[in-house]
């Protein structure tokens, strides 16, 4: 399998719905406004306009034309972050998703500079939560000997990124299993794509010709950020007709 | 037939190790208290987090990164005069040899502590060693870095071994600590022909894989960022560029080095005003081989003027950095070029000036390098705040590190004779001995 993400922009209406359930899923180290003006906020999914700075080209008050992009980890299949990591704290699975081990990471911080896409966070102090934050935080989390993964509180000094929800994906393997039956590839659902309004993110199997995300990947409108780096994204566009 | 070797500014060189001072005393003092006050910044960075720092996104690298660059491009200043100039049978390198290669012994640690400062987590640097992975550029350096601290070790040791044993035999009267100190780090040297002569075929042989390592080390430094595909980063020129600034800043380290130990020693003798203008005629082929990368670099890049290599070149030459990148440029090259084409020649005055010019440029150099880069990534930089102002926390740590090496630098020349006595030796026939006194090394019955 080839897990990818389809955004149609045509689609998507900014609510930022999935900033924020990302948030909520994965622990999102929240951290204090003057931090977050010295460009520490962490934001696994971002979401902003285009262009960031208006200027005559994109008209005047009320004729104005005005895009948004939404932006989780590419999961590049030659990612350039992984490529860089001195101790394989962070890696590419056999299915095509980039991981990051908080346990390992040593927080060099190479492959934040590394990756042309800018979706690496770092963890300038221990993460705090404050009031009812901290008790309603989600308690999966991806953990063995020498591995700290997904939502798991992460310790200060390591990078941290999108993994699709991978612990999802764990959870329901483990539940095909239990119910002794093969794992189907729809079961599999980041929480950006099923929280997502305007039904603009669509999830699936790459290797599978028949999927969702393959069909819409052979759209026209089909594009990836920065494809001339030749880091081959998994996260695939779909352009505002 | 045996030979001796007969050195007229013995005892001017010796002459220092006579134990400290109260002016050493004093300067050691101030250095420890600043070493001190950057390890108590440390502190609050090892306890808070790098949230301390100025560092930011997209700016995750900043005045620890340039630190790492820069003292180990000043460790090759011991490499590049004891090695490349032994191979090329320059004579006149010999009594700067120790000198130089002292700062390579005593700014690689300051390197590879900037590594570690700079680290999320260093109390895991070790992974590096369980999980390392050789595809990362970071264990290309790591593995450079520590092969080339090793080796310079072990060659600095094998040149440093007649002069040990020639404190063992001369200072009698310094304290016994001392005495030991020297009795065990000789090694039984005995100073008969044939040890040299196997010393020098060793250091000869070591000379050839160092110069390697200088090659390979600083290189490997400029790959952590030239292997990325980022914008002002990625260039096949970075190795060359970062190697030729190595070598020029270490020159000019030596320069400065050397006018200090002259004064202060009272080493005049030993250290002739005519080795400044060897390294004179050097520094000046080092500035213009600088001017000559500068255009090769910002002229393909202007010329071709891909988008996001220009956002990254602006920054620089009009942008937030270009009051330093001017700076630079007048630094590293229009005033050292000016001074040490037509006021260098015989005066050592100047000769320091455009060295302490050339070594700040060469650090902003770095910075330089590396920041710009950072607040100017390839996808939409607009959505970053792309600046990055250094904290105390840094200035101190930095200042630590400099006041560290300073420190190992002055205190091994109390104990240590910082002029090679027997390289700069004159070696004569055992039958002119006239002077038993003279002859030292080989401990004969009756002489002591």
């Amino acid at each position: 399998m080839r897990w990818s993400m389809v955004i149609d922009l045509d689609k998507c209406v900014a609510c930022q719905g999935c900033s924020i359930a990302c948030r909520f899923e994965n622990n999102t180290p929240v951290v204090r406004p003057d931090e977050a003006i010295k460009g520490r906020a962490i934001r696994w999914n971002d979401v902003f306009p285009l262009p960031i700075n208006p200027n005559e080209e994109s008209g005047e008050y009320p004729n104005v034309k005005t895009h948004y992009l939404t932006r989780p980890c590419m999961h590049c299949d030659n990612p350039p972050c992984v490529k860089v990591c001195p101790v394989r704290a962070t890696f590419k699975n056999e299915e095509g998703l980039v991981q990051q081990n908080y346990a390992r990471c040593i927080g060099c911080r190479f492959c934040t500079v590394a990756c042309p896409y800018g979706v690496r966070y770092f963890n300038w102090y221990e993460p705090e939560w404050e009031g009812s934050l901290a008790v309603y935080r989600n308690p999966d989390r991806i953990e063995s000997e020498d591995d700290l993964e997904g939502p798991a509180v992460r310790p200060k000094g390591v990078v941290e990124k999108c993994t699709f929800c991978i612990h999802r994906l764990q959870k329901v393997r483990a539940h095909a299993s239990d119910e002794k039956r093969a794992f189907r590839a729809d079961e599999y659902i980041p929480a950006c794509v099923q929280t997502c309004t305007g039904k603009a993110r669509f999830f699936g199997d790459l290797d599978d010709p028949e999927s969702t995300v393959s069909l819409l990947a052979k759209s026209p409108r089909a594009f990836r950020l920065l494809e001339d780096v030749g880091t081959h994204p998994k996260v695939i566009y779909l352009k505002e007709g | 037939m045996p030979e001796q070797r007969i050195n007229k500014h013995e005892s001017s060189i010796l002459a220092p190790l006579r134990g400290p001072t109260n002016g050493d005393r004093l300067l050691w003092a101030i250095l420890v208290g600043l070493v001190g006050l950057g390890g108590y910044a440390y502190y609050q960075q090892w306890t808070s987090g790098l949230g301390v720092t100025g560092l930011n996104r997209p700016v995750y690298w900043g005045v620890y990164i340039t630190n790492f660059v820069f003292f180990i491009g000043l460790a090759h200043s011991g490499t590049f005069i004891s090695a490349i100039l032994r191979l090329a049978g320059a004579e006149w390198r010999k009594p700067l040899t120790r000198a130089a290669e002292a700062i390579t012994i005593f700014s690689l640690p300051f390197g590879v502590s900037s590594i570690l400062i700079d680290m999320g987590r260093p109390e895991r640097a070790l992974n590096v060693i369980f999980y390392g992975r050789f595809q990362s550029p970071l264990l290309w350096d790591f593995t450079a870095v520590s092969l080339y601290m090793f080796s310079s070790v072990v060659f600095f040791y094998l040149s440093l071994l007649p002069d040990i044993a020639l404190c063992r035999d001369r200072l009698t009267d310094a304290p016994a600590w001392q005495q030991w100190m020297y009795r065990l780090l000789a090694l039984g040297w005995q100073g008969s022909p044939q040890q040299y002569h196997r010393l020098e075929r060793v250091l000869d042989g070591m000379a050839i894989f160092m110069t390697m390592l200088v090659v390979t080390v600083h290189t490997v430094v400029s790959w952590v960022f030239g292997m990325t595909v980022q914008p002002g980063w990625h260039s096949a020129l970075i190795g060359p560029f970062f190697l030729l600034g190595a070598i020029f800043s270490g020159t000019a380290a030596v320069v400065i080095v050397l006018a200090v130990l002259r004064r202060v020693y009272h080493l005049e003798a030993a250290l002739p005003v005519s080795l400044f203008n060897s390294l004179r005629k050097l520094l000046i082929v080092f500035t213009l081989g600088w001017l000559y990368m500068m255009v090769a670099e910002y002229l393909t890049i202007f010329y071709g003027s891909l988008s996001e290599e220009m956002a990254v070149f602006w920054q620089k030459f009009s942008g937030d950095f270009a009051w330093m990148f001017w700076t630079m440029v007048v630094m590293v090259f229009v005033l050292p070029l000016i001074i040490y084409v037509f006021l260098g020649k015989d005066r050592i005055g100047w000769m320091v000036t455009a060295s302490v010019l050339v070594n700040i440029g060469m650090w902003l150099e770095r910075y330089v390098v590396i920041v710009p880069t950072e607040t100017r990534p390839r996808l939409l930089y607009e959505l970053v705040i792309g600046t990055y102002t250094p904290t105390w926390i840094e200035g101190a740590i930095t200042l630590a590190l400099f006041s560290g090496m300073i420190l190992l630098y002055a205190a091994f020349t109390r104990y240590f004779p910082i002029v090679p006595v027997w390289e700069t030796a004159d070696v004569v026939e055992e039958a002119a001995e006239t002077t038993p006194r003279r002859r030292w090394g080989i401990q004969r019955a009756g002489t002591k």
